[in-house]
């Protein structure tokens, strides 16, 4: 390679890579993602991306509405809702912790500032369960998925709002952390999750429809009906990095809560909908 | 992407260029291109292998994905079946913002996997 190509290429490159110093601002990311699916789907009205693929597959869609008649993640409202009022040894309970109640879902992700971290509400109950002298729950699956469900069900109706403060530094950086994760590629397999859920969403797959990014957070705990059981957002988060054949992240990891921060906050003005039923 | 400094650009440029020349060391070895088409065929239909057909329809095939080209007329495609090859090998190099797996290039087939899935495609 010649000199001056040398320096065009590497003034290129240069400037292809340094882009991201100079990136959008959550809000413009935020408009731009929303505006993205909505021109991608102009079928779908915006409060349906909740839905998942059921938005955009009218055939698993019956089905499902099907299944909502009598909604596997019953069981788990109901267990959750006696963990909720279930005092802890100590006589104190989650309402202790949480004083407004078991409809906060809306709250959360969301970043303390005194902490410098993405508080979620998983971790949030394994804190107040600390704190009380009882056993952290484990993150993936279990009773932490009945009381979410419980908690998702009191929350139906709220809008996701989160919020990324902007007199913290350290929240802009966990934000862009998230955003860095949804789109680089990982695994043997090379992908990331945007190369599935926006670039190719509404593609199929085999005979599977990839489901829209817009949306994906809002109704997690979720029954999935190839677990046969209750999972949390942070067990799906695990089994795509194994899908793509890559080193799951631990659940509650920094890498986790930074995806769902970012995750979440593109779904900002969506209703919470869940807990979920899904393939 | 004006209001880069000229510093920042020139550690840019530096870093990227440095990316650029890794993949060299990933570059399809010189293996022999006389693979067998049933077994590249077993290979390219089978979950766990090539699992061509989860993203590209391939005549005879069951259920083809639509996120890939349809597997057709491969050699109107492709000059060479080297050429194919090393598409398959690595198809990053040909275009970056591609979703198809580097199959060889991250061991995700065998050198016999591989010549015989590059038999079976070249073949269609």
């Amino acid at each position: 390679m010649n000199k001056t190509l040398t320096t065009i290429t590497a003034l290129g490159i240069g400037c292809l890579v340094a882009a991201p110093l100079i990136a959008s601002t959550p809000a413009e990311d935020q408009a731009a993602w929303q505006a993205y699916f909505q021109e991608r789907f102009p079928q779908v009205p915006k409060d349906d991306f909740v839905n998942g693929v059921y938005c955009i597959d009218p055939v698993g869609r019956e089905n499902w509405e099907a299944i909502e008649e009598f909604p596997p993640y019953e069981t788990a409202l109901s267990e959750g809702e006696e963990m909720w009022n279930t005092p802890f040894a100590n006589g104190k309970s989650y309402a202790d912790c949480f004083p407004d109640g078991p409809g906060i879902e809306s709250k959360y992700p969301h970043w303390d500032k005194e902490r410098g971290m993405v508080v979620t509400l998983p971790l949030a109950i394994n804190e107040c369960r600390e704190a009380n002298g009882e056993k952290p729950l484990k993150y993936k699956k279990g009773p932490i998925a009945n009381l979410l469900a419980y908690m998702a069900y009191e929350s139906r109706g709220q809008v996701v709002n989160v919020e990324i403060p902007a007199d913290d530094p350290r929240a802009l950086a966990a934000y862009e952390a998230g955003k860095q994760f949804y789109f680089a590629r990982r695994g043997q397999l090379n992908f990331s999750c945007a190369s599935c859920h926006v670039a190719n969403s509404g593609t199929t797959l085999r005979t599977e429809i990839l489901s829209p990014a817009l949306g994906h957070t809002t109704h997690f705990p979720v029954y999935r009906s190839k677990w046969g059981e209750m999972g949390t957002l942070h067990r799906r988060f695990s089994g795509c990095n194994s899908q793509v054949r890559a080193k799951p992240f631990e659940a509650q990891s920094e890498e986790f809560r930074n995806l769902e921060y970012f995750l979440t906050y593109m779904n900002n003005g969506l209703e919470l909908n869940g807990p979920g039923a899904r393939k | 992407m004006l209001l880069v400094s000229p510093q920042l650009r020139g550690v840019a440029a530096v870093f990227s260029l440095s990316l650029l020349m890794a993949p060299a060391v990933a570059d399809m070895p010189d293996i022999a291109l006389n693979g067998n088409v049933d077994a590249g065929k077993e290979v390219a239909m089978t979950r766990a292998k090539g699992n061509c057909i989860a993203c590209h329809l391939i005549p005879g095939g069951d259920s083809p994905g639509a996120i890939g080209p349809a597997l057709i007329a491969m050699q109107t495609r492709y000059s060479s079946k080297a050429d194919l090859a090393k598409q398959i090998w690595d198809p990053t190099v040909k275009n970056p913002d591609v979703v198809m797996p580097p199959f060889g290039k991250h061991g995700i087939l065998s050198n016999q996997e591989f010549v015989d899935v590059v038999e079976y495609v070249w073949s269609l």
